[in-house]
């Protein structure tokens, strides 16, 4: 299908642009045809694949312990949390029991790539909408998060710590301390961060009744994450199905009603104090132990289907796993969070204008790998 | 609901149904020409009130394709799975549910360009993934790439 070599306007006279596969605002290589009525858009058709990897086919030859690592490629911002994922749904096969330790350090490594999912998400959407400052505020904490991760597990981004059982390996023995203080200094920067952005007029106003979605179609287009809790629709996982021990910890699901850009700029805000004080009360108390079940050295699931799902910084991740009894599964679904919240786009973004689109765009806080998989 | 509820109440309405329980979630198992009406009850009815379609796949079973719906309702937190059995494996083609779930819109899409099951009154039925022109549904197991290299 040619795209470019078609007529830029209709016989309606509305305009047709093609934004992207190359544009920085769309965060990667997605493809949005936009049709204008002057500035006002019309309709939205986002064209994805570009970076189509075929993750599902390439699982069905790999066995349970490689697959894993695959998915750090997905959501690559949230590489852990999709490890745990994968590694979750092997186990809830096996019938494995994840020692407390492990099931403690998981959870401390997914709220730190919460956090710097967030962070980096907060400087994009900063700079997406002309403010080029808090770029460099965000990564100036990012990067310590991410010192962390390099420190036990080796990589600063696709980091394949969870394997079937447990951990890879134990936390390098600074971890907590270094923990504490990167926790104490992200903390002392919040009110920076509100400072700079949140109640800055010219972001109010690019944010603040821009780019509605109503709860009631938030739950059909399958919006999940803060996309959905914007529009006030509770849909934590781990208040709802919690996995790895998130039951036994305090914190507040955000919700806010507002619907629109801003209120999703919020959600995320305050997730991020969420997750600074479910680390605050993880950290002193790791328990000792195994950081590893033992796990056969060739794993095969029982015939049947597992079904897991967890809340990265985008949404629900679905690993949904057929197997039929051999060393590596039949078939694998990722019912991965931003296909559905991208699909809810054309509809958030018809009716404004082609500026927001942006906004929209920053504030949905989409990774292309993780659509396309 | 619980999973006795919900088999009574859905044998209520549809006897020919039959069901699974062998797995995480109960498992309705239907044909693939009787899938709206059911589909229908359990949206609308407010006894079931499945507002989330939170998974929508197929499954090649050489023999046969397995359409999978995972509904939840946010309302009742009872979640459960609907499959459809697509018995014609050369021409497989279903009604669509994007009409009542938005996000099957994208979903079928999805299963259309990977699997090549054709979605009956779907609004917009294009590839989603490759391009328009490729050969072949790559998730069927019948599919064969020689440039496939397997490590």
């Amino acid at each position: 299908m040619s795209l470019l070599g078609e007529d830029i306007m209709t016989e309606e006279g509305e305009f047709v642009i093609n934004i992207g596969p190359q544009h920085p605002s769309t965060h990667g290589v997605l493809h949005l045809k936009v049709w204008l009525d002057g500035e006002m858009i019309k309709k939205v058709q986002p064209h994805l694949g570009y970076i189509h990897r075929s993750i599902e086919k390439m699982s069905e030859s790999l066995s349970y312990r490689n697959f894993i690592y695959a998915t750090s490629r997905m959501d690559y911002l949230s590489a852990h949390i999709n490890n745990q994922a994968c590694a979750l749904c092997v186990e809830k096969g096996l019938q494995v029991e994840v020692p407390p330790r492990a099931q403690i350090i998981r959870i401390l490594m997914a709220e730190l790539t919460r956090l710097s999912s967030h962070q980096l998400w907060w400087g994009c959407t900063g700079l997406d909408l002309g403010a080029v400052t808090p770029f460099f505020y965000a990564f100036r904490e990012r990067e310590a998060v991410l010192a962390i991760m390099e420190e036990s597990c080796g990589a600063r981004l696709t980091q394949n710590y969870c394997v079937p059982g447990g951990v890879m390996y134990d936390i390098h023995p600074n971890f907590q301390n270094r923990v504490k203080d990167v926790i104490k200094q992200i903390k002392s920067k919040f009110q920076e961060y509100d400072d700079i952005l949140s109640g800055n007029v010219i972001f109010e106003q690019r944010t603040k009744g821009v780019g509605y979605l109503s709860p009631e179609d938030a739950v059909s287009f399958g919006c999940t994450g803060p996309t959905a809790r914007g529009s006030g629709v509770s849909c934590d996982v781990r208040k709802w199905f919690p996995y790895d021990g998130y039951e036994k910890v305090q914190f507040k699901e955000i919700l806010e009603t507002g619907g629109d850009c801003y209120a999703r700029y919020m959600v995320r805000m305050a997730e991020m104090k969420q997750s600074v004080y479910i680390i605050e009360q993880l950290i002193d108390h790791i328990p000792e132990g195994d950081f590893q079940a033992k796990t056969k050295a060739v794993i095969k699931l029982p015939k049947g289907e597992f079904y897991q799902r967890v809340e990265t910084a985008r949404g629900e991740l679905g690993v949904y796993i057929v197997s039929d009894g051999a060393a590596s599964p039949y078939r694998i679904k990722y019912r991965s969070p931003n296909f559905s919240n991208l699909s809810a786009l054309g509809h958030m973004a018809t009716g404004s204008k082609i500026g927001d689109l942006v906004a929209i765009m920053a504030t949905i806080d989409l990774v292309i790998p993780d659509v396309d998989r | 609901m619980t999973n006795e509820e919900i088999k009574s109440a859905v044998t209520a309405l549809f006897p020919t149904v039959t069901f699974d329980e062998t797995g995480e979630f109960l498992n309705i198992l239907i044909d693939s020409k009787d899938l709206r009406p059911l589909i229908k009850a359990l949206r609308y009815n407010n006894e079931f009130d499945c507002d989330f379609l939170f998974c929508l796949t197929c499954i090649d079973w050489k023999t046969h394709l397995t359409m999978v719906y995972h509904l939840l309702s946010k309302k009742h937190k009872h979640a459960f799975v609907v499959k459809a059995k697509i018995a014609d494996i050369n021409n497989p083609e279903i009604e669509t549910v994007s009409d009542i779930w938005q996000t099957a819109n994208f979903h079928e899409r999805e299963v259309y360009d990977l699997f090549g099951v054709k979605f009956l009154n779907h609004p917009d039925l294009r590839r989603i993934m490759l391009d328009e022109d490729w050969e072949g549904h790559p998730l069927r197991k019948s599919y064969v790439d020689e440039n496939m290299i397997s490590i």
